[in-house]
């Protein structure tokens, strides 16, 4: 197959399998799984040939072409960049796949289930292929809705049904943004695609409007990277099954965000105000959702927040410049295997404790579920950055690169977070693995299948090695563990985030170590520092009161006002004739009385 | 006859055939279906690689009088045109589709079914006249059936005001459109109605029409266009007239005849009087912000679903004016698909909205929930036609608002203008759409069902008909927009030249 056929096909077929789905497959839940699964393993062969492929040039699909106004075609860009990201992409998307036949057997919606997991695929090949900044905007909406379905996928549950809704508007309110700073890098540079772009970044003067417009096209990435101050809708988001979780909002649409920004670095780098905003708020981020992770006691919430936390570090590398855009992404990519193996692996655990996800009511599951517990431990090993893990020598990437290049706010903020992180999650394994069961639930636990043990294992492997060289080598530009250069620049950072490795640990052990309940109270981290309440009051008070008060006035006063308008001008409308001397009324009630006439005769005729 | 005069007089022949007794539905369903082959027809027979010439044309001319404009029965189509004569033949064919059988409408289902047929006449019929008077004529003819249906068939104790509200409203809507034309024609020497030779006249330097008159015209032309389209502030009819119509009236109102205004502005008064266009752009721009925002609010603040859609379709109106204010052929390009889609789309949610309330009788958020997890199929066709009005990817919606969005900012320099800052705070409404949409999903099709929601049956094969066909173009065009827009793309082309051709 030639590149053309290939790239076409790793877009292509997962959409049509969800829509052979939703229009044909409802009710053979069992055959709509495999053919997804198997578009997933299809697309994830496709996208390795792509990676070790030489290239070549893909046909675009001009989707609105209005001549020299305005085109803007569906079209690739097969790069280091866009290739790595689509390997990342379809392994873990066909691990999901994997994991959630198992998962998700028994579900009533298990056809609509995997018709939005295709609908996913499909539409982050298009937001990591796109070659313009519409193409990319239109697959950055479509990731947002089979977000919403899955979501929403226990929609039933009316928790379920506003968690979905208020992640979808929410990201909304970051596109938004996204589309401003789209249109005025149109402004600025006359093109929509990003190769033109980047050779016309020199040469803009305005750099007001540049800083303005690359400021609105981050908002986008605020929304879907869930950066402050949008970040309320990815804890609430761990309503949809877990397995959705693991790859939608924790390793690949969530990090959309950092790829989009990496993929226009160069308009980053041509800013100055703009890329210290960029990296300040994905820094606060980060130390925030750590804090928030400290106090909360839902598995998945933890993670979540973990998360966020994580995605404040790789936001934050894209602002740094000189290398930190290299770093972010470098970040992003191990990553995504572990956190994807946590979410995965929080998902085995939710699953054998029948659907218990508070951490307090599990306990000493280590003796009942060895593989997962084993798993889960590396996976904790790599975010934390335990050395020699994938997680430590990305996340040293990105601190070295901000000490080096004199970030100071980042660099704190990351340092603070390599404290906390480590906290907390050493919480969440003492207080669900070790100790003994404190429910019925977590004494009937049972280790899972092969079908859900087999991906957590290969993802173990992944969260260990996939920093070292053979690994990452054909996937990313720059970025892999080398101990001979962590000897060489042995300093401050290592030396700050092994103290913060180890203070974390050991405190979060003697803390938490034979503990049936929460030894601190934090409330503003446990309520999340009331964000969600505050947007709460706003959203009732600017949009639902002034709705209530525009709703009442348009039907009280500008009704009868323009009603009543229109009443007094019929009454003078004869008078506007005569001013105008233009005719009358008669003359074109004799034409309108000719015209009928004229119709009936030609209708007869 | 041409293939235009099929389409235009079938269904008001159709329509006589009906008030002589001819089965009512039988007779609908066969004209809106063969007008709306006829129109798939012309679309293929169509030649895109003429600059904005008028096609299919036919002319019968009906008077020539000393001192008078000549007046013909003229027809014929550009490639604005056909687009709304392909809207409108598949809007009537959905909007018969789904009324209900004869036995099943209270009250005469002749006139039912007569009116539709009218209203969707009219409407094909003032889309494809290329003379001014027949193009007038024929909006006034669509409007007399949409008051009786509203006044007769609708639901709700109002409805009779209403539908003198509405009369009221829309006659001195077109009155003071007509003051507007019948001063156009007159500056322009009075001796024509043919729409053509009015715009050639007024693009030749020497005759055109001089600057301060054509402000006054085009503010004639724009509050009685305006009104048709429900521009802030002559919207208060659109709302209740709306929830209180029938469904297939909702649908043929909202989703055709309402583009009546907007095709009118764009045919007849942006090509005679540009200059008055220009300099009331900063209002234009003010009112549109009022549809925009300003009832986007009062959309989410309505707790019904049918006064809901009804607003939701006036403040999707503001974005085709915003395609209209760039003056410029990629807006207005994206202006003339967006009347198309959302056409589309909203004759979509009120063919859905007609049927909630037929099978549950109420469409309030208050009462209804939990719907999906029995009538998954109704809950599937309702996401896809809210996403796609709420302008999401994938969608008609989408590629006409990026048209109208980039046109906006089409050649501004560096430096952002009046038109610019007001499509920011326009995106904005995007928002809103989203809001209220997403509101009226979740609150009418997911949660907890209660018990009283049970009993309904799904949608069978057949029923499902016109919603995949508004769906399935819906779709169609959103992924391969080049479907309109090889029609639309020459048409307005030829809006732009200087000279008339």
């Amino acid at each position: 197959m030639d590149v053309n056929t290939t790239a076409w096909t790793v877009l292509l077929l997962p959409l049509m399998v969800a829509a052979l789905i939703v229009v044909g497959l409802k009710r053979s839940p069992g055959l709509s799984s495999l053919l997804s699964t198997g578009s997933a393993l299809i697309t994830f062969i496709l996208c390795a040939m792509l990676a070790g492929g030489e290239g070549g040039d893909v046909k675009a699909f001009p989707w609105i072409d209005m001549g020299d106004l305005l085109r803007v075609e569906i079209g690739f860009q097969l790069d280091e960049l866009s290739r790595g990201m689509m390997m990342i992409v379809t392994s873990i998307g066909l691990l999901v796949h994997l994991f959630s036949l198992a998962y998700m057997k028994d579900d009533k919606g298990k056809a609509r289930y995997f018709a939005g997991l295709s609908l996913f695929m499909f539409s982050m090949t298009g937001i990591v292929l796109a070659n313009n900044f519409v193409m990319m905007f239109i697959f950055w909406e479509l990731v947002g809705v089979s977000s919403y379905i899955l979501i929403g996928h226990w929609f039933h549950k009316e928790s379920a049904a506003d968690a979905a809704k208020k992640a979808f508007l929410t990201n909304k309110i970051g596109d938004f943004g996204f589309m401003i700073g789209i249109l005025l890098v149109w402004v600025l540079t006359g093109s929509i695609y990003f190769n033109e772009i980047s050779e016309a970044v020199g040469g803009i003067t305005n750099t007001v409007l540049l800083n303005i417009a690359v400021l609105c096209v981050f908002c986008g990435a605020i929304g879907k990277s869930a950066q402050l101050p949008l970040h309320v809708w990815l804890p609430d988001a761990m309503e949809g099954p877990t397995p959705v979780s693991a790859l939608i909002h924790a390793a690949t649409m969530v990090a959309a965000g950092v790829f989009m920004l990496a993929r226009v670095v160069f308009l980053i780098e041509a800013t100055e105000i703009a890329a210290q905003w960029i990296s300040w708020i994905g820094a606060a981020t980060a130390v925030v959702a750590a804090l928030m992770a400290l106090q909360q006691n839902d598995i998945k919430r933890i993670l979540a927040y973990s998360t966020l936390s994580q995605l404040g570090y790789m936001i934050m590398a894209q602002g740094i410049g000189h290398g930190g855009s290299d770093a972010g992404m470098f970040h992003l990519y191990t990553h995504a295997f572990f956190k994807a193996l946590l979410f995965l692996g929080s998902g085995a655990v939710i699953y054998a404790c029948h659907h218990e996800q508070d951490i307090w009511k599990m306990g000493g599951l280590r003796r009942k579920m060895p593989i997962t517990f084993t798993t889960f431990a590396l996976g904790t090993a790599a975010l934390i950055a335990v050395p020699f893990t994938s997680g430590f020598w990305s996340k040293e990437m990105i601190l070295e690169t901000a000490y080096h290049e004199g970030a100071m706010f980042p660099y704190v903020c990351g340092i603070i977070v390599a404290f906390l992180t480590p906290f907390y999650m050493t919480r969440l394994v003492i207080v669900a693995f070790f100790g003994k069961n404190r429910t019925k639930d977590a004494d009937h636990a049972k280790e899972v299948g092969p079908l859900m043990w087999a991906p957590l294992a290969i993802l173990a492997v992944m969260a260990i090695f996939s920093a070292y060289k053979p690994v990452s080598g054909p996937l990313l530009a720059t970025g892999y563990g080398s101990v001979e250069h962590l000897i060489e620049h042995f300093g401050l950072t290592a030396i700050l985030s092994l103290i913060g490795l180890a203070v974390g640990v050991i405190g979060a052990i003697l803390l938490y170590k034979g503990k049936d309940s929460d030894p601190i109270n934090i409330p503003l981290f446990a309520n999340r520092f009331y964000i969600d309440e505050l947007y709460i009051g706003i959203v009732r008070v600017f949009q639902d009161a002034v709705a209530a008060v525009l709703d009442i006035v348009d039907r009280f006063i500008i009704d009868p006002i323009v009603v009543r308008f229109p009443a007094l001008a019929a009454m003078g409308t004869g008078s506007f004739l005569r001013i105008f001397q233009i005719g009358n009324v008669q003359s074109y009630a004799l034409y309108f009385g000719i015209a009928v006439i004229a119709l009936i005769l030609f209708l007869i005729l | 006859m041409s293939y235009l005069e099929i389409i235009v007089f079938l269904p008001l022949i159709a329509a006589i055939a009906i008030g002589l007794g001819a089965p009512a539905r039988f007779t609908a369903l066969g004209a809106a279906a063969i007008a709306f082959i006829v129109s798939l027809i012309v679309a293929i027979q169509f030649n895109t690689n003429v600059e904005g010439a008028v096609q299919f044309a036919s002319s019968h001319t009906l008077m020539e009088m000393e001192g008078f404009p000549t007046l013909s029965l003229a027809f014929g189509i550009d490639g604005i045109s056909l687009v709304l004569l392909l809207l409108a033949t598949l809007v009537m064919l959905a909007a018969v589709l789904v009324s209900p059988p004869e036995n099943d409408i209270k009250g005469s289902a002749k006139l039912y079914y007569l009116s539709l047929l009218l209203i969707g006449g009219g409407a094909i019929g003032a889309f494809t006249a290329t003379d001014l008077f027949f193009l007038y004529a024929f909006h006034e003819l669509a409007l007399i059936p949409t008051f009786l249906m509203i006044g007769i068939f609708g639901h709700g104790e109002n409805r009779v005001r209403t539908a003198w509200t509405i009369t009221v409203y829309l006659g001195v809507g077109s009155l003071i459109l007509l003051v507007g034309l019948i001063m156009a024609v007159f500056a322009l020497g009075g001796s024509t109605f043919a729409i053509a030779d009015l715009i050639a006249i007024a693009k030749n330097p020497e005759t055109g029409i001089d600057p301060g008159q054509q402000t006054w015209i085009f503010a004639f032309l724009l509050v009685g266009f305006g009104a048709l389209v429900s521009l802030f502030p002559f919207h208060s009819w659109a709302a209740p007239a709306y929830a209180e119509a029938p469904a297939p009236v909702a649908m043929l109102h909202a989703g055709v005849l309402k583009k009546f205004g907007l095709y009118g502005l764009i045919r007849i008064a942006m090509p005679i009087v540009p200059e008055g266009m220009a300099a009331l752009l900063n209002v234009v721009l003010v009112l549109l912000l009022g549809n925009i925002i300003y009832i986007g609010l009062v959309t989410i603040a309505q707790k019904k679903l049918d006064r809901m859609l009804g607003s939701s379709s006036v403040m999707h109106m503001g974005y085709v004016f915003l395609g209209l204010a760039t003056m410029n052929q990629l807006g207005v390009s994206g202006a003339v698909l967006l009347m198309f889609a959302h056409g589309v789309s909203i004759a979509l949610l009120f063919a859905l909205c007609g049927w909630i309330r037929e099978k549950y009788g109420t469409v309030s958020f208050e009462e209804l929930g939990g719907i999906a997890s029995h009538l998954p199929k109704l809950g599937l066709l309702f996401a896809f036609a809210a996403f796609a009005s709420a302008g999401l990817p994938g969608f008609a919606n989408f590629a006409a608002e990026v048209s109208v969005f980039f046109g906006a900012f089409k050649e501004t320099g560096d430096s952002l203008g009046w038109l610019q800052w007001t499509t920011i705070i326009a995106l904005w409404g995007v928002v809103i759409s989203a809001v209220y949409m997403l509101r009226a999903f979740r609150n009418l099709f997911l949660g907890t069902p209660e018990e009283k929601m049970k009993t309904p049956t799904d949608m069978t094969m057949a029923a499902r008909l016109p919603y995949f066909l508004l769906l399935a173009t819906l779709i169609a065009v959103g992924f391969v927009p080049e479907i309109l827009n090889q029609f639309i793309r020459p048409a307005v082309e030829g809006l732009f030249l200087t000279t008339a051709g």
